[in-house]
């Protein structure tokens, strides 16, 4: 394992961003979100969720695909290039790297997304451990492990002061090689972390939220829990927009639209969608959710029951907490999944 | 003998002109053979009252460099009080858009009569050397709409 | 009819009085609630439901009596109930509905423009004492929080306790308050059909100071300004869908047949375009209720455009408070043949 005072931190991310593009959470107009890393950006490793999820880094909010443009009496159509430069992505959190394997199992499967395996194959991801977790975290429930973000290329951590480094893979390898020079070994730093890990578990196991069950969620209710009429009851507070999706590390729905650029031709391109909006799957015969508690239940069916059937029973939430502190109407997964299990324990 | 190229800014403009009073001053400055500049884009409209602050916005958006409204003058206008709506929907318009950083000098409100051929003509002209002073609207450009 | 408490600085009292002041509040509405549920007057009660942490109550209906176990009413409701009632309005019988006093504005607001019904309506003026936004307790490094105490209604301490898991934490309840509370236009309420509860004035700022702030920027500083905030914008919609003022039945951002999509994140000009667009459209009946700053992800002070629109038209055609009557003419559904000139904005500099 490696060691680095966190004074010297910029001196390490100089060295990243010498050779490749560096995003981590930088602070612009009070918010920490992801962001390129320039010599004048505010790095805020402190604030333990960025309003966004991470995963713009490797599916970004909006994305032109390909071009056509008109070229005498022949269309021209241009495809938009590949990420074809390599990447790091530095401190994302245990819960935002699961989030990047939820993504993986929908657009790395037949048919690839060329544009999202592009940026996976070129991302280096530099997970950062929580040190301190907070109330709306519930990541355990979900499998993930806050004081050790081990699915990463880089597991990091820092304590008082110290970044302490330790490469997973062979693109973590192959990071640590480059910066090399400003990181110290160090064969004590295992027992200074595993100490930190066995604190922050600690934490963790006090915490509201990390010991929700999940009991009756899995990808065989989904009748069962469709026809529910609690979701008549639970969508009403919804405003219907799209915070909670826009924030969560896992949502992929996008839509594709057209954009007339004039004389630059027409860009086809894609952005993200949400569930939430009354145009989601908008079609030619018109809509297949016809109200917002059928929107408001596709989300958490989706998350709970559809991904599941369909991945060997994994959930598509991470448990980040991000929809439950940004929700406007103060709704949430956590909720939803409450409610069904006081009305479990009712029947 | 080859064709100069003429490297130098020439704004482009966006006028919006009232079907009634401003697009027959337009057409009066014309047949009268007063020139105004070629930069001007002319939008004819039903009514200085049917301009939606979007239609505003979206010049601006593709690459317009100042934007103009015409209509009637206030108490003549063709539908009796159109243009005194404009008139109130356009100073809150340009006091927002001052206010969010793009110059007050790139949007202009004028009236002018079928009669005011000159003033149309005049009008434009100067409005043409204010935005040509002011050079190229970068700031409510939509990238992707830029000439490459 | 109202009763006003002063402001007073009786820092530190007792939070058993604390506790028993919040009770008595909340409960005389949940028993006359629960009364004019039985007599039939009203088919169900819109009010806030208890969250799962001590700061996230939700916007809820109540229509039994057991019901009522979860209802709450505290400093973190801050959510305005008005909007709510587009579709209550379209119920069977009628709503009572808990306005806040400034809620009542935009209660008014959506009356003069026909989506509410105040027949459908049964309005209890609840008090307020200031509403609590949890971004700025979170921003003073307060996290891990597992109870927060005065944060009622009536009590009248003047700090928050806060525990939570690294240790117990407090605060100046002022510090704690939504922006909108600072600027607060009072606590009378505009529409109701009875008050319970007292309220307590927080108004200790100008509205208008950060718009003259602004104003008072170079072209590139404004630029600059707004850029580094809309740049944050995610195009979540929760301005909009939160605003009772943007009550269409489809919005304009919504058409398919629209060049933008509401949802497209894809150029710094689309942002712009929004957000303009949307205080443009809300321009002369935004009543300020501050809901669009308060539930915005990315903290985007969104109150600045609406002020601005509002500073103008006071100034231009003269004092006007959306929601404060319900006189048909708003400023911009109005005219004089002597308003000013557009050309005034280039004059003002």
């Amino acid at each position: 394992m490696y060691k680095i005072a966190k004074e010297n931190l910029t001196a390490l991310f100089q060295k990243i961003a010498s050779e490749q593009e560096l995003y981590l959470p930088v602070k612009t107009a009070g918010q920490t979100n992801f962001g390129v890393w320039t010599e004048d950006a505010q790095v805020d490793l402190d604030t333990l969720k960025t309003v966004k999820s991470p995963k713009d880094a490797f599916f970004p909010q909006s994305e032109t695909l390909y071009t056509c443009i008109r070229d005498g009496k022949k269309l021209k159509i241009e495809p938009e290039a590949l990420k074809d430069q390599n990447f790091v992505v530095f401190g994302m959190r245990g819960c935002d790297v699961k989030g990047v394997e939820v993504l993986d199992r929908v657009f790395l499967v037949d048919p690839l997304d060329t544009f999202y395996a592009a940026r996976r194959d070129h991302g280096t991801i530099v997970a950062l451990a929580c040190h301190e977790p907070e109330e709306t975290c519930f990541c355990k429930v979900f499998g993930v492990d806050a004081a050790d973000p081990s699915a990463a290329d880089v597991a990091t951590w820092i304590i008082d002061g110290t970044l302490y480094w330790k490469a997973l893979t062979e693109k973590g390898e192959a990071l640590t090689e480059t910066v090399k020079d400003l990181l110290e070994e160090d064969n004590s730093a295992d027992e200074i972390v595993e100490k930190e890990k066995a604190s922050v578990r600690d934490i963790v196991e006090k915490l509201p939220y990390m010991h929700l069950s999940l009991e009756g969620w899995n990808g065989d209710v989904l009748m069962e829990k469709f026809e529910d009429p609690l979701w008549d009851e639970l969508y009403k507070p919804c405003l219907a927009c799209g915070t909670c999706t826009f924030v969560c590390p896992t949502c992929q729905c996008y839509d594709i639209k057209d954009y007339d650029a004039g004389r630059n031709g027409v860009q086809r391109y894609r952005c993200w969608d949400s569930c939430m909006y009354s145009d989601f799957t908008m079609m030619a015969h018109g809509n297949n959710r016809k109200s917002q508690k059928e929107r408001f239940r596709q989300r958490f069916m989706h998350k709970l029951v559809y991904y599941p059937a369909n991945n060997e029973g994994m959930y598509s939430c991470v448990g980040c907490g991000r929809c439950v502190e940004k929700c406007p109407a103060s709704l949430n997964i956590v909720k939803v999944i409450k409610a069904f299990q006081k009305q479990g324990g009712e029947q | 003998m080859s064709i100069e190229k003429n490297e130098e800014f020439r704004p482009k403009i966006v006028a919006f002109c009232c079907n009634w009073c401003s697009y027959a001053g337009a057409d009066l400055a014309g047949s009268s053979r007063m020139s105004y500049s070629a930069d001007v884009k002319i939008i004819r409209v039903p009514c200085s009252c049917r301009v939606n602050p979007m239609f505003i916005l979206r010049a601006f958006e593709r690459g317009a460099d100042g934007v103009i409204m015409c209509g009637c003058h206030p108490g003549d206008c063709h539908y009796t009080s159109g243009n005194f709506y404009a008139r109130r929907r356009m100073t809150l318009l340009f006091s927002m858009l001052d206010y969010i950083g793009v110059e007050s000098g790139r949007t202009r409100v004028e009236w002018v009569s079928a009669a005011e051929g000159a003033k149309f003509s005049q009008t434009m002209h100067e409005f043409v050397d204010k935005i040509t002073s002011l050079g190229k609207n970068v700031r409510l450009e939509d990238l992707r709409c830029r000439n490459l | 009819m109202q009763e006003f408490v002063k402001a007073t600085s009786q820092a530190g009292a007792s939070s058993h009085l604390a506790t028993a002041g919040q009770r008595e509040s909340q409960t005389r509405v949940i028993n006359r609630a629960k009364e004019l549920l039985a007599d039939g007057t009203v088919a169900r009660v819109l009010g806030w439901k208890a969250g799962d942490l001590p700061y996230n109550p939700e916007p809820a209906y109540f229509e039994k009596e057991e019901d009522f176990a979860d209802f709450v009413y505290n400093g973190f409701c801050g959510a305005n109930l008005s909007k709510y009632m587009i579709e209550a309005s379209k119920l069977e019988g009628k709503t009572l509905v808990c306005l806040k006093p400034c809620d009542t504005y935009s209660f008014q607001e959506l009356m003069k423009e026909h989506r509410v019904d105040r027949d459908k309506a049964y309005i209890i003026g609840v008090g307020c004492k200031g509403k609590l936004d949890i971004e700025k307790i979170k921003a003073m490094g307060i996290k891990g929080i597992q109870s927060i105490s005065g944060a009622e209604l009536e009590d009248e301490a003047e700090t928050l306790t806060i525990q939570t898991i690294y240790g117990e934490k407090t605060c100046a309840y002022k510090d704690a308050m939504l922006e909108r509370c600072h600027v607060c236009k009072g606590k009378d309420h505009m529409i109701f059909d009875e008050i319970i509860g007292e309220s307590k004035e927080t108004k200790d700022a100008d509205r208008f100071t950060e718009v003259e702030k602004i104003e008072a920027m170079s072209p590139e500083e404004k630029f600059a300004f707004f850029q580094k905030e809309l740049s944050k914008c995610i195009r979540c919609n929760a301005c909009r869908n939160v605003c009772p003022a943007c009550s269409c039945r489809k919005c304009v951002f919504d058409s398919n047949k629209f060049d933008s999509a509401q949802k497209a994140n894809v150029d710094s000009f689309e942002e712009k375009m929004f957000h303009i667009i949307r205080a443009f459209h809300v321009a002369g009946r935004c009543t300020d209720c501050g809901e669009c700053s308060r539930v915005c992800p990315q903290g985007i002070p969104l109150h600045l455009f609406n002020r601005k629109f509002i500073k103008d038209i006071d100034e231009l055609y003269g004092e006007y408070q959306a929601g404060a009557d319900l006189e048909p003419r708003t400023p911009l559904t109005d005219y004089r043949f002597e308003d000013a000139e557009p050309g005034i904005v280039a004059e003002r500099g």
